[in-house]
């Protein structure tokens, strides 16, 4: 507010301005204006509501012209990253992903819970036993880059199938063993999460994947279970995963925006 | 002066009321647009070309390198090539903030100011909506009420004359009377190439960065040499944006600025007369 200072003193000093003079002062001041403005349009909550209902739309524009089952790209074997990036946790400081580690994850388990009929728990041979899917795709970060791998992996599909959903199961959560803030202080959970509608989470290229370029994924990259969620940039693909739990609303788990990233204000529909 | 001698300024009705909304919300949403884009380079502040990132070997990276005294220096590197750009890119101060901060490009060039990709996105894509449909109701506009051909597109004659119109315009001579009540044929070219050129390509080469669009037909993004040569041209393509507004500005700034804005405000524009007697101009 400061900045509109010179423009009223100005005017009460002179009372022709220069046109021009006018002008520039003007502009001028409605830059500093704008500038300081939008940082604090930026922590209004109900500007920032608006800005976020763009987000619906996308997702909405998305689903007509790229249909539920529209495949995200697939490439060749010599597209392959020489070096696949890692990128947020590299390496769960959690005491308990230590112990797995240290054991080659043999006792790691993947359970799949919440809203089914037949709740579910997976060792990684189990997992490695089922038909699985292998696939060359784009990893696109948020931040910007884009690596390209080779996964292997479960389809999730087929894991949902045997644990058989409920009727009002609507979102697939992910549950990872990574905290992402430090160690709980007064016991808050800061374990990274994600979630996924049912269109992505059935999505023929939805993989629970425990190879990346034919070999085990490297603890950078998720060991020993990572989710690929193709269509979307890659805070969606949670690493460490642990559990797969379906929900009919994820309103009630943590901030209830859906994901680490969410409570953290990113949005929840991340293909744009 | 002379004032039985000179007629009256005439005026003139030159842009339509449609055409003057449709571009000052063009001037909000490109200026948010070019500012929230730069918060979302800022996040990973480096261009490549092809389908992923070449970490080790970008085309275009504003990052900091460790000076003498230890101290983060601002650089830009293109092509290999590196320049010192300390103080505004690679490094520069957050505000009224006592001592500058590694990022790329500078608060005053961020919406918003200080590092925050999730909120720059917000932004970017709530306007990115608003700028598209405006741009695709100005279009349709355009060709439907005749103001592309009447306006935009330039005749042969003019296009004949085009070296006369890039004297004029490096000796910064401004058509008078009757020839200023059309577009110049410099003008008109500059427009187009915004229109029809900068504008769809920065708009595909955005939508070529969203993982869900590339799966509309997987493989289209290929068309622009893949998903990083997409965020690379976007890039390029703001740049170009950029370069017309600042030509732009410049061009009504020196051609009478109080005239032209209040013509693109209200519609009417006063016909600069010749020479020695535009007092708007003096």
């Amino acid at each position: 507010m400061n900045a509109a200072k010179p423009i009223v003193s100005g005017h009460a000093r002179t009372r022709t301005p220069s046109r021009r003079t006018a002008l520039r002062t003007a502009l001028a001041s409605l830059g500093t204006l704008s500038l300081a403005g939008c940082d604090k349009l930026s922590n209004n909550e109900g500007f920032v509501n608006v800005l976020k209902s763009a987000e619906r739309l996308s997702h909405g524009a998305h689903r007509i012209v790229a249909g539920r089952k529209a495949m995200a790209q697939e490439f060749s074997q010599a597209d392959v990253a020489a070096h696949f990036k890692g990128n947020g946790t590299l390496v769960p400081a959690d005491p308990e992903y230590h112990v797995a580690m240290q054991n080659g994850f043999k006792d790691w388990a993947l359970e799949v819970g919440g809203l089914v009929d037949k709740p579910l728990s997976f060792s990684l041979a189990e997992l490695r036993a089922m038909p699985s899917r292998t696939q060359i795709t784009r990893h696109d970060c948020v931040e910007g880059w884009s690596s390209i791998g080779k996964w292997k992996g479960v389809q999730l599909a087929h894991l949902l199938q045997m644990a058989q959903p409920k009727p009002n199961a609507k979102f697939v959560v992910f549950r990872c063993a990574d905290s992402m803030d430090g160690p709980p202080v007064g016991g808050r959970d800061s374990r990274y999460y994600e979630s996924v509608d049912l269109d992505d989470a059935y999505h023929v290229q939805t993989l629970i994947a425990y190879d990346l370029n034919d070999k085990p994924l490297p603890v950078n990259n998720g060991a020993p279970l990572r989710v690929r969620i193709e269509r979307q940039l890659g805070y969606k693909h949670a690493k460490y995963v642990t559990k797969i739990e379906l929900v009919e609303s994820f309103a009630d788990i943590r901030d209830g925006k859906g994901g680490y990233w969410e409570d953290n204000g990113y949005e929840w529909y991340a293909g744009i | 002066m002379d004032a039985i001698a000179s007629p009256p300024p005439q005026r003139f009705y030159r842009h339509r009321l449609p055409v003057r909304v449709m571009h000052w919300i063009n001037v909000v949403c490109l200026t948010i647009l070019l500012m929230s884009g730069l918060t979302i380079f800022n996040a990973h502040p480096a261009l490549y070309w092809g389908q992923q990132s070449t970490f080790d070997k970008p085309l275009f990276t504003v990052i900091a390198v460790q000076g003498a005294n230890g101290a983060p220096v601002g650089v830009t590197r293109i092509a290999g090539h590196q320049f010192t750009t300390d103080g505004v890119l690679g490094n520069s101060r957050v505000g009224d903030d006592a001592k500058p901060t590694v990022r790329a490009f500078p608060s005053w060039a961020t919406i918003p100011g200080p590092q925050w990709l999730s909120m720059g996105r917000h932004w970017h894509f709530f306007f990115a909506w608003l700028f598209v449909i405006n741009g695709i109701a100005y279009v349709l506009y355009a060709i439907f009420t005749g103001h592309l051909n009447r306006d935009l597109l330039p005749t042969r004659t003019e296009l004949r004359n085009i070296g006369r119109s890039i004297k004029d315009h490096l000796l910064f001579r401004h058509p008078t009377g009757e020839a200023a009540k059309r577009y110049n044929v410099l003008q008109n070219l500059a427009y187009l190439v915004v229109i029809f050129g900068l504008l769809p390509l920065v708009i595909v080469a955005g939508m070529a960065m969203s993982p869900r669009l590339d799966a509309v037909f997987p493989g289209w993004i290929d068309l622009l040499g893949g998903r990083q040569s997409a965020r690379t041209l976007h890039f390029l393509a703001a740049t170009g944006l950029l370069l017309f507004v600042l030509v732009h500005v410049f061009e009504v700034l020196i051609s009478g600025a109080w005239n032209q804005i209040r013509s693109m405000v209200t519609g009417y524009y006063t016909l600069p007369r010749a020479a020695g007697t535009d007092k708007e101009a003096a």
